[in-house]
């Protein structure tokens, strides 16, 4: 079947299989930032957004994001880039394979919500594990950059 | 993962449910739990062109289409007004954002998943669901339908005045419950539903008025003790990975008592 | 303490690869390799014990875009072990590529090599399999001696003698003793008499087992593969696959994540058998689900303590007995259990007149494990820690008195720990610091806060290595590159844990450079100098100081080349970082210069290589304490607080070093309180996906306060110890004891789950 989206901005037309997902559609056009993590909808790695909005990309079909606006990292690199440092100065990055899924999931918390509180910020990553960091420094991190923002 | 032959949006609900009488297609709703099966399917119905995205609201009801998402209703101000933030409580701890994001409504009752704290939070308010065949049936008469391959179109929750509340046992946070709970005082009645036992989501039966509490009435700790005695003498609990049959029925008297003490 | 002023070490600056990882950057395995590899599948046993009676591919192979499949009758018959260890391994040679007898729900029955993932999937299906089933051994106090055995092959071959007989279902045994611990037992006032229990944990790094294949240039076997271990893996796919190391080289990306699991080759023959066998290039990715049930999880163990103490609470004795269930293969079995008790025992060298430490591991017919961050230490430090918990309740004394009175302190001869000196310990400070910031005295007293919750603290101590002593080698090679910049090249592996940048800060440290004056490179079996590998707590402590010589052997080229340069003899030059000074005249010559002199009509080689070894394993020393809150009714626990100090001597980077720290905390926390392992009646798991294996999430840990009290350790580079295993051994003893506080009752099995809490069950 033939589908139409929009991929970091870019209209891209194809012929795919029906039960393509989107996790493999975008790592096939070279958002390789997007990973599995798991296969049972539950590890964030993946996390792309749809209009906007953060979704897991292993848990769509490309088909249904056929007519939609998809945004990877590889299409948000300034946005990222304005908070990640922070991150970085922690070494919460750690192995950073779930790096690129928890910062477009802080992404897409920082458009709904410009000043999380630490507990705001800790239930809108829920959906992001991490096995390296304990989450600590990412908190510490992404609290460092919301204060920078702020003085 | 599902092998999936065709991919559809149907234009029409009529053009979805003729579609959907075939035993090979499957309505895809949020495609979360869909896709960690292994079969074959023919065709995927999606409905995601037919407007069921929409929450409206009268002054007498909440109509949430089919394809509203978990995190749009949870989100949703006032449905969680109505409810004083019972559902958004209830879907919170639901695996992530990006998850409650693909959810939908729709797919989660239509499931009637045993873990569902969706099902169990809404089977105490005053909640319908609109089958495109079989039409408006309350919720409570929908957990105990067999599946069949009708439509689930939109989920009614009629303005009663009420409160409720919502309590859930987690060993993590993000994890399936091992026990859901959700309660509800309206028109002088309560309304206690039990999920997760691991059985799906029941309503507890009003044995001789045991659930009658007018509105005048506090609701007394000894008043509150009975129920949750009775709620755990009459719900039925399985054992799985998550909990024992000894440990749910514990958790029964203790989360329906929590649930109740919140409505006094 | 050194008091010197370091320019780049105990600094916190970011990690080299940092920016690359927060943005995405394709630098994993999967990430760097061609798109037109095969696929490489595994078709794995449904049955816990059971031979292959007939195997039947010819619809499978039939099935358009296989390529090939193969089964045991394909594979070369050498037995080898795929744990990563120094040859000559501790761990039988148990294994073949793909073994007629499957020993566990999981294990190898057919290699699928396919153009697509769906065309694999679909042969797997279609591969018609005849299976004997066998009787299998499924409980691990029933595996010594029992007449199923697990490995009856003939062949079975252990290259270190270490107590094992395959004919009894051993893999090692032994017991060691030190006093009379019986006589001094019979003469204790109290004697603590316990057994623990801790499951096979999975860790569950977020990228799974994955390894890449291809015939190079050469026609040699190219691995880029997700290792801990490149050399070994070398040397044990030579063995495997029975072709000689010049024809094999492995190199490793980024690796997101490992904890030891990719200290095993979970992986990598089955791909590389692949490539040999078609000569394509192969790409084989655990899906979650393998990573949970065919790879290299923790051993699961029982721990038998006996802890005799007098009144005053001075411990005189401790007995352990470890039983450890190593399953279907020996990988690292006969070594993870030397921790329990070499890593625990110690802990009380204070006072312990007399110990005895015995173990058995067995076979049987589950998952076999591996190496996980802790490495037995972790198990036998829930007992011990557990074990002095008890005792000080049981005597009523404040559970950190009772270890103020028996700890390691600097400078003690520790007998259970080969008898090595504690050199740099601030373990002692460690107690009393952690006691001021988590507020002990006001936290311990058991709170009521209403409504069925209760608020209640813990305690633990532990203690790691640094190192395996005498054995491991660490290397790097530093090169003086144009303009003054230095290449490092290493064959340790960093997976996360920042070791690129920690060597890279210690080597601009040596050279008095700018860290970015240092390209890192690591690790490629064809570039890097020999390393064991990452693993064993050994990379800061053990390259570290690799790097430290190299980079004073580099510093003598440099001014042999620099005394030509300012014509003078080398012992009248300075090295300067940024310039060499010729002392007696005065004069300066550039780095810049120096280096373009290495590249034009030289013939100094401007490059050093140094290996180094440690005779000693110099343990860092942590005390951690938590504060939950539990829910009598539901049995639920809350961490609140998890404060922790470390002693991992000079930490070379504090910002990684603390966050090492957290996160061995919180795989910790999810082993206490979420994290299960369990089997159905037929040996299957039933933790096997993401679904059902609980890894904390956010909300799942409390607050963490992590800090550092230093020690200098003499043998360690800048005084360094290591840090990234001790981390994960204080959650299990500090939580169960918190919970005891809460509910009065002791759990001793883990995990501690809200229904053993609420029902009053362990």
């Amino acid at each position: 079947m033939e589908i139409k989206l929009t991929l970091n901005g870019k209209v891209i037309t194809e012929e795919i299989e029906a039960d393509l997902l989107l996790i493999d559609f975008v790592r096939k056009h070279g958002c390789y930032s997007v990973k599995r993590g798991c296969e049972t909808s539950g590890c964030g790695l993946c996390t792309v957004l749809m209009d906007g909005k953060p979704v897991f990309s292993c848990s769509i079909l490309a088909a249904r994001a056929g007519g939609h606006s998809i945004q990877t990292l590889e299409g948000l690199q300034e946005e990222a880039s304005e908070f990640i440092g922070f991150i970085a100065d922690q070494g919460a990055d750690q192995c950073g394979f779930c790096n690129p899924g928890m910062v477009m999931n802080t992404i897409a918390l920082l458009r709904e919500n410009p000043d999380p509180t630490d507990d705001e910020i800790r239930a809108y990553l829920a959906g992001n594990l991490c096995r390296c960091s304990g989450y600590e420094g990412q908190l510490r991190g992404i609290r460092a950059f919301l204060d920078s923002r702020r003085s | 993962m599902q092998n999936i032959r065709n991919y559809v949006r149907p234009q029409s609900l009529e053009e979805a449910y003729t579609l959907n009488q075939k035993r090979s297609s499957r309505i895809i709703g949020g495609m979360l739990w869909l896709k960690m099966g292994n079969g074959n399917i023919q065709t995927a119905i999606d409905l995601c062109d037919l407007g069921l995205d929409t929450i409206e609201e009268t002054d007498e009801q909440f109509t949430i289409g089919a394809m509203v998402s978990l995190r749009t209703l949870e989100q949703h101000e006032a449905f969680n007004a109505y409810c004083g933030g019972a559902f958004a409580l209830a879907v919170g701890d639901i695996i992530g954002v990006q998850f409650r994001n693909l959810a939908t409504i729709g797919g989660s009752l239509w499931g009637r998943f045993g873990f569902s704290d969706v099902l169990t939070v809404l089977l105490s308010m005053d909640c319908q669901v609109e089958l495109y065949h079989a039409g408006i049936v309350p919720l409570s008469e929908f957990v105990n339908m067999k599946r069949d391959r009708d439509i689930l179109v939109r989920v009614i929750v009629r303005k009663t005045p009420g409160r409720f509340a919502y309590q859930a046992m987690r060993i993590q946070r993000t994890d399936f419950p091992v026990l859901t709970c959700s309660a509800s005082r309206m028109n002088g009645q309560l309304q206690i539903a039990v999920g997760a036992r691991p059985g799906r989501a029941m309503l507890l039966p009003d044995a001789n008025g045991l659930l009658s509490a007018p509105d005048e009435q506090p609701l007394t700790p000894e008043k509150i003790e009975t129920l949750a005695g009775y709620a755990a003498d009459t719900v039925p609990t399985g054992s799985n990975l998550r909990g024992s049959s000894e440990y749910r029925t514990h958790l029964v008297r203790v989360l329906v008592s929590r649930a109740l003490g919140e409505l006094i | 303490m050194d008091n010197k002023d370091f320019r780049s070490v105990q600094r916190s600056v970011r990690k080299k690869d940092a920016m690359q990882l927060l943005l995405g950057k394709p630098v994993y395995t999967e990430d760097v390799v061609p798109r037109d590899a095969l696929v490489v599948k595994i078709l794995r046993s449904p049955h816990a014990n059971a031979l292959v009676e007939t195997i039947d591919t010819t619809i499978a192979k039939k099935v358009p875009g296989v390529v090939d499949i193969y089964t045991w009758e394909d594979v070369p018959q050498n037995r080898f072990t795929i744990a990563g260890q120094t040859y000559p391994e501790f761990s039988p040679y148990d294994r073949l590529i793909i073994d007629r007898h499957v020993r566990f729900s999981g294990d190898v029955v057919a290699i699928i090599a396919a153009e697509t993932e769906k065309a694999a999937v679909k042969a797997m299906k279609l591969i018609k399999v005849k299976y004997q089933v066998l009787d299998a051994v499924l409980d691990f106090h029933t595996a010594k001696d029992n007449p199923t055995l697990v490995h009856p092959e003939e062949d079975w071959y252990p290259p270190i003698e270490c107590g094992g007989d395959a004919r009894r279902n051993l893999v090692a045994s032994d017991c060691e003793a030190h006093g009379d611990v019986e006589a001094v037992l019979a003469d204790c006032d109290v004697v603590v008499d316990r057994v623990y229990r801790t499951r096979a944990f999975n860790q569950a790094m977020m990228e799974t087992f994955r390894t890449y294949t291809q015939m190079d240039r050469y026609g040699r076997l190219h691995v880029i593969s997700s290792t801990q271990i490149v050399f070994h893996c070398r040397r044990i796919l030579s063995r495997a696959l029975g072709i000689p190391k010049s024809r094999i080289r492995v190199e490793k990306p980024r690796i997101g994540g490992g904890f030891g699991a990719k200290q095993t080759a979970v992986c990598e023959v089955y791909p590389a058998f692949v490539t040999m066998k078609t000569g394509r290039p192969a790409m084989l990715i655990y899906t979650r689900n393998e990573s949970q049930i065919a790879a290299s999880p923790r051993h699961a163990m029982e721990i038998h303590v006996r802890l005799g103490a007098d009144k005053t609470g001075k411990i005189r004795a401790l007995d352990l007995y470890t039983l450890s269930d190593s399953g279907a293969f020996g990988d690292h079995g006969p070594t993870t259990v030397g921790l329990s008790g070499h890593k625990s025992i110690p802990l009380y060298t204070g006072s312990v007149e007399a110990f005895r430490f015995g173990y058995d591991v067995v076979y049987t017919n589950h998952q076999a494990a591996g190496a996980y961050r802790g490495y037995g230490a972790t198990q036998g430090i829930f007992a011990v820690e557990s074990a002095v918990n008890e005792l000080a309740d049981r005597l009523g004394m404040d559970p950190t008195v009772i270890r103020d009175m028996n700890m390691v302190r600097e400078g003690m001869t520790m007998p259970a720990y080969y008898n090595e000196t504690a050199n740099a310990c601030a373990l002692d400070r460690c107690m009393s610091r952690c006691k001021e910031i988590f507020g002990w005295d006001e936290k311990f007293p058991v709170r009521d806060m209403g409504n069925g919750k209760v608020r209640a603290a813990g305690v633990a101590m532990a203690m790691q290595g640094s190192a395996i002593s005498s054995v491991d080698v660490g290397s790097a090679t530093v090169t003086l590159g144009d303009d003054g910049m230095y290449n490092l090249t290493i064959g340790a592996a960093d997976m996360g844990t920042g070791c690129d940048t920690i060597l890279a800060q210690m080597a601009a440290e040596c050279l008095d450079c700018d860290l970015d004056q240092i390209a890192v490179f690591g690790a490629d079996t064809d570039t890097s100098p020999y390393d064991s590998g990452s693993y064993a707590s050994s990379t800061t402590y053990l390259t570290g100081k690799a790097v430290e010589k190299a980079c004073l052997d580099l510093r003598k080229a440099i001014i042999d080349l620099a005394a030509e340069l300012l014509d003078c003899a080398p012992e009248d030059v300075e090295f300067k970082g940024n310039h060499a000074l010729c002392l007696s005249s005065g004069k300066t010559v550039s780095i810049e210069d120096i280096s373009y002199k290495a590249q034009f009509n030289n013939t100094r080689s401007v490059v050093a290589s140094a290996t180094h070894s440690s005779p000693v394993s110099p343990p860092p020393f942590m005390v951690g304490m938590v504060e939950i809150e539990l829910d009598k009714l539901t049995g639920h626990v809350e961490i609140l607080d998890y404060k922790a100090v470390v002693d991992c001597g000079t930490p070379i980077n504090p910002a990684l070093a603390r966050v090492q720290t957290e996160g061995g905390l919180v795989q910790g926390i999810g082993h206490t309180l979420m994290e299960n392992v369990t089997y159905d009646k037929t040996g299957r798991p039933i933790e096997s996906s993401f679904m059902q294996y609980k890894v904390p999430t956010r909300l799942d840990m409390g607050r963490l306060q992590v800090e550092f009290e230093q020690s200098y350790e003499p043998t360690g580079p800048f005084g360094a110890k290591s840090i990234g295993e001790i981390v994960i051994n204080t959650p299990a003893p500090a939580i169960a004891h918190a919970i005891f506080r809460a509910t009065g009752q002791w759990h001793r099995t883990l995990p501690i789950t809200p229904e053993a809490i609420a029902l009053g069950k362990d």
